[in-house]
């Protein structure tokens, strides 16, 4: 066989993924030091051999600045991804299961979340919770869980009418057991797909709300961060600042887009054929 | 008898689809091998199989519409010439027609007129398709109604119209009855005689013997991806002059004959087994089912069993 | 599977009337979900730690306020006052029109949201129609032939696009054009120390030139990748087969059944993406510090502004659903299943 085919094409890139999330985690902790340190005889180097990135205006290496901001940035993007996926799943099965009347509230809340644009409301919850770290997972938590908890709520909604299920209502099971028991197992693969596609959002959004600064504060090495400092040394011709973090920072987003996009292919039982 | 002329030949048709095993295999699934079936000028040809066997793939296939993740072997011979794709891209629509099982396969969206039309407006279309309505008693102001709207019975004849606006020599009719009562079939079926009767060579794909009975000059039996026997309606009236035993369990099954029905079912194409694919269901199944079986020629039909004679 | 009827069924029904009734109930429910929106909102910024007086205090605004105004304020945000009571009151006010004060522009929230709107409305036109069009026409292209060449490089280059953040996109386009090429100027949507009446419509169009080309690419991004999902459903339907199978050429397919049917969705599509779209110009307009209504929305965020951020929450909310709203009333106006009545598709 010449060419990986779809299947091989998908584990292989969520392997990747996985290897590159490790990478830059560890990475990230291990020159959380290094990342702070200023020296003025190399401040404003262009990316070179042993400055990859550059360095800034205190002489800073951004290389390592990146790396400890984009560790920062996958920490707590897998935070609040997590955070958020378990809320849809717990959201879409009481919708589903609850009756009418939370099925009506959890709907209402989801239109709600919607109705604000989310940098708008991440700015509100970030303000409510006076800003900060905490503000910021709370908030991408907060935003990201509607459209997952959907499609938790029309899987369940469609494994209440399957035989399984009501051979086990039947046999006198609980709402409880029969949720936990028989319906998480099926719904797994679902939540797995959208913790991973709800993480580079969550990442993207932690970036953003930390650029208009209400993320971290400004002495964290933050993505966000050091893409906001950078606008100041923008109209001097200092385009590393900007430019490479920026792009780690997408290629970070795309890899797990397409590693969770590809992922939800093969998941997906009618794909067989592809 | 004068031997009518043949509009289309299929020989040893196949369908197969690429598809992942266990792990990262791709494999070519046969949905359909060894099909075989001849239809001439004014014949009524019926492809009987159960539901799910792959039926559909042998119209998308004549037509040229297969899905791209499919692969067709085998040889399709149209009024004596090899049917390659360019003709049947030119052909389709025209000489060869395709009536669809529901109005499902209509556009929800586009008005009953322009869609038979196909979006043309010219006088000559709207006259061809107003005297089509009219030979089918239906009103001109059911050219401005969205799919929807049509009622049960209006539903047939406009599927029907769709195929009249072309000139067609071939109508693969696939599944035209799904779920009708048996009035409604015999006036739909008594459509597709007429064109047949009119001079077009007609295939129609049925899971139903019964309506297949009804109307059809020859049945194809079609098991498991295979035709197992090709033969004159006539040869149905009993059990005796069928060939192969799935065709004689089917007889068997008819209302009239008792409804009995063979244990089993049929294998999925994954799992066939070697040799006759209904050698598992057979009661005379023998060492020699589990070799490769060939088309035989047994009184004026075709059969693929060792045993019969 | 569809349900055969053997005689057609009389339908003796008031479609318009019913369709009013239709819309009637999605704007009672939109006011609804506006209501609480507010109210949202307003628990959020209550509970906050940061008390806006306290954080404004002694600063310009509040001692050059009156003493009338100052009580007002203290009845919204002050501790006395039964949060709900609080609501009322805020609520009541703004439904009279009196959005409150801005504590940093120490004007009417009203009226500076008016000035910031029309400001933002410019960039937000041209990136919801550009973004639209150009989307919609992308979209068709890649999911007419799923899995070619020319649907691997759209899909490629919008999941790209979907996975930058705007600011960033902003910064590379400010490098490339303000500071690389040097034809566009850095930010604001004026030139600095220019008058307010000496300012041109051309000045106004240079400086908004970069973040609507930056909202529009943003945006295409998503209209980009849902159009063609789309697209890759229509053309597997079995109605585009059926057209197949009776010789009608991709053109025409593409004309007769692929528009029309790509259309509604597209529709709602087009609509929802004004929630994305002022998203969006929340970043845009803080990178390139053009002082619109994202930009009014992060600095009364920071600096505890919040009759400013509340007013702007719950007009950008009036918007979205205004928008959804529209588009559930053009969907009956457009699809025949519902204006024709049917039980709706």
């Amino acid at each position: 066989m010449k060419h990986l085919n779809g299947r091989m094409a998908a584990v292989f890139l969520f392997g990747l993924a996985v290897l590159f999330l490790a990478a830059v985690t560890a990475a990230g902790w291990g020159f959380e030091e290094e990342a702070l340190v200023t020296d003025f005889s190399r401040k404003n180097l262009e990316p070179c051999g042993q400055y990859l990135f550059g360095t800034d205006w205190l002489g800073r290496d951004m290389f390592i600045r990146t790396l400890t901001g984009l560790s920062m940035s996958i920490r707590i993007g897998l935070l609040a991804a997590g955070v958020s996926s378990v809320l849809a799943l717990i959201l879409g099965t009481l919708a589903a299961t609850m009756g009418k009347t939370v099925d009506g509230v959890i709907t209402w809340l989801i239109d709600l979340v919607m109705g604000i644009p989310h940098i708008l409301l991440l700015i509100l919850i970030s303000y409510a919770l006076g800003k900060g770290f905490k503000g910021v997972v709370i908030g991408v938590a907060l935003t990201h869980w509607t459209s997952l908890a959907r499609v938790i709520r029309g899987e369940v909604l469609q494994l209440k009418e399957a035989l399984f299920i009501r051979t086990a209502q039947k046999l006198g099971a609980t709402k409880f057991e029969i949720v936990w028991k028989h319906m998480l197992p099926h719904l797994f693969p679902q939540f797995l797909v959208g913790l991973i596609l709800t993480f580079p959002h969550a990442i993207l959004h932690e970036a953003s709300i930390t650029f208009l600064g209400f993320g971290l504060p400004p002495e964290q090495p933050a993505i966000g961060i050091i893409l906001s400092e950078s606008m100041k040394y923008l109209a001097m011709g200092r385009w590393w600042l900007a430019l490479f973090p920026g792009l780690l920072l997408v290629f970070t987003v795309v890899l797990f887009d397409v590693a969770g996009e590809s992922l939800r292919r093969l998941l997906d039982p009618g794909s067989a054929h592809r | 008898m004068e031997e009518k002329k043949v509009i289309l030949d299929i020989r040893n048709f196949s369908v197969s689809f690429e598809q992942y095993e266990k792990g990262f295999r791709k494999t070519g699934l046969p949905v359909i091998r060894n099909l075989d079936v001849t239809i001439r000028e004014g014949e009524m040809v019926a492809v009987v199989g159960s539901s799910g066997s792959g039926k559909s793939l042998l119209a998308h296939g004549i037509l040229g519409i297969l899905p791209y993740n499919a692969t067709m072997g085998g040889e399709l011979v149209y009024d004596g010439e090899l049917l390659t794709k360019e003709r049947q891209k030119a052909l389709r629509g025209n000489e060869i027609v395709l009536v669809p099982q529901s109005v499902a396969f209509l556009d929800p969206l586009m008005k009953i007129g322009p869609q038979i039309r196909k979006g043309k407006k010219d006088q000559a279309s709207r006259e061809k398709l107003n005297g089509i309505f009219e030979g089918y008693h239906l009103k001109n102001e059911v050219q401005e109604l969205y799919p929807f709207e049509l009622s049960g019975g209006m539903n047939r004849r406009v599927l029907v119209s769709t195929a009249m606006m072309g000139n067609p020599r071939l109508v693969i009719a696939d599944e035209p009855t799904p779920g009708l009562h048996m009035a409604m079939v015999r006036r739909v079926m008594s459509h597709f005689r007429e064109l047949a009767d009119q001079g077009a060579g007609v295939l129609l794909i049925t899971h139903d013997l019964e309506q297949a009975l009804e109307v059809a000059d020859r049945v194809v039996v079609f098991y498991a991806g295979t035709t197992v026997e090709d033969a004159d309606a006539k040869d149905f009236r009993s059990e005796e002059t069928l060939r192969h035993p799935y065709s004689k369990a089917l007889w068997r099954a008819l209302p009239q004959n008792g409804f009995q029905f063979i244990r089993g079912t049929q294998p999925y194409v994954k799992d066939l087994p070697e040799g006759c694919p209904f050698g598992p269901r057979c009661e005379w199944y023998t060492e020699a089912c589990k070799g490769e079986i060939s088309c035989r020629e047994v009184r004026g039909g075709r059969v693929r069993c060792v045993r019969a004679v | 599977m569809v349900s055969w009827l053997p005689w057609p069924v009389i339908r003796e029904r008031n479609f318009v009337k019913e369709h009013f009734i239709f819309v009637g109930k999605q704007a009672v429910r939109m006011v609804l979900l506006v209501f609480f929106v507010s109210l949202a909102a307003f628990v959020l910024v209550s509970v906050s730690p940061l008390d806006p007086l306290q954080a404004n205090v002694g600063q310009a605004a509040l001692g050059s306020m009156s003493q009338e105004q100052i009580a007002k304020l203290q009845t919204y945000w002050g501790v006395d006052e039964p949060p709900v009571e609080r609501f009322l009151a805020w609520a009541g006010d703004f439904f009279r029109g009196d959005m409150g004060l801005s504590l940093l522009y120490r004007q009417p929230v009203a009226k500076v949201i008016g000035v910031k709107l029309a400001n933002s409305l410019w960039l937000m036109a041209i990136a919801w129609i550009l973004s639209g069009a150009v989307g919609f026409v992308l979209g068709i292209l890649a999911g007419l032939r799923e899995g070619s060449l020319l649907d691997k490089v759209i899909k490629g280059y919008s999941l790209l696009i979907a996975s930058t953040p705007a600011f960033w996109l902003a910064l590379v386009l400010l490098m490339i054009f303000a500071v690389w090429l040097k034809v566009l100027p850095i930010g604001l949507s004026v030139p600095i120390g220019v008058e307010a009446a000496g300012v041109t419509v051309a000045d106004r169009i240079q400086h908004a030139i970069l973040p609507a080309i930056t909202l529009s690419i943003t945006g295409i991004a998503n209209i980009t990748l849902h159009t063609r999902e789309k697209m890759v459903e229509i053309m597997e339907s079995d109605y585009v087969l059926f057209a197949r199978a009776r010789g009608e050429s991709t053109f025409s397919i593409v004309k007769n059944h692929v528009l029309r049917n790509v259309l509604l969705p597209a529709l709602t599509l087009q609509f929802a993406a004004i929630s994305e779209i002022f998203g969006g110009s929340v970043l845009v307009e803080q990178t390139f510090s053009y002082p619109g209504l994202g930009q009014a929305a992060v600095t009364a965020g920071l600096g505890s502004d919040v009759p400013l951020l509340l007013g702007i929450t719950v007009i950008s909310a009036l918007f979205v659903f205004g928008g959804n709203l529209i588009a559930n009333i053009l969907y009956g106006v457009i699809d025949p299943r519902i204006r024709r009545g049917g039980a709706g598709a």
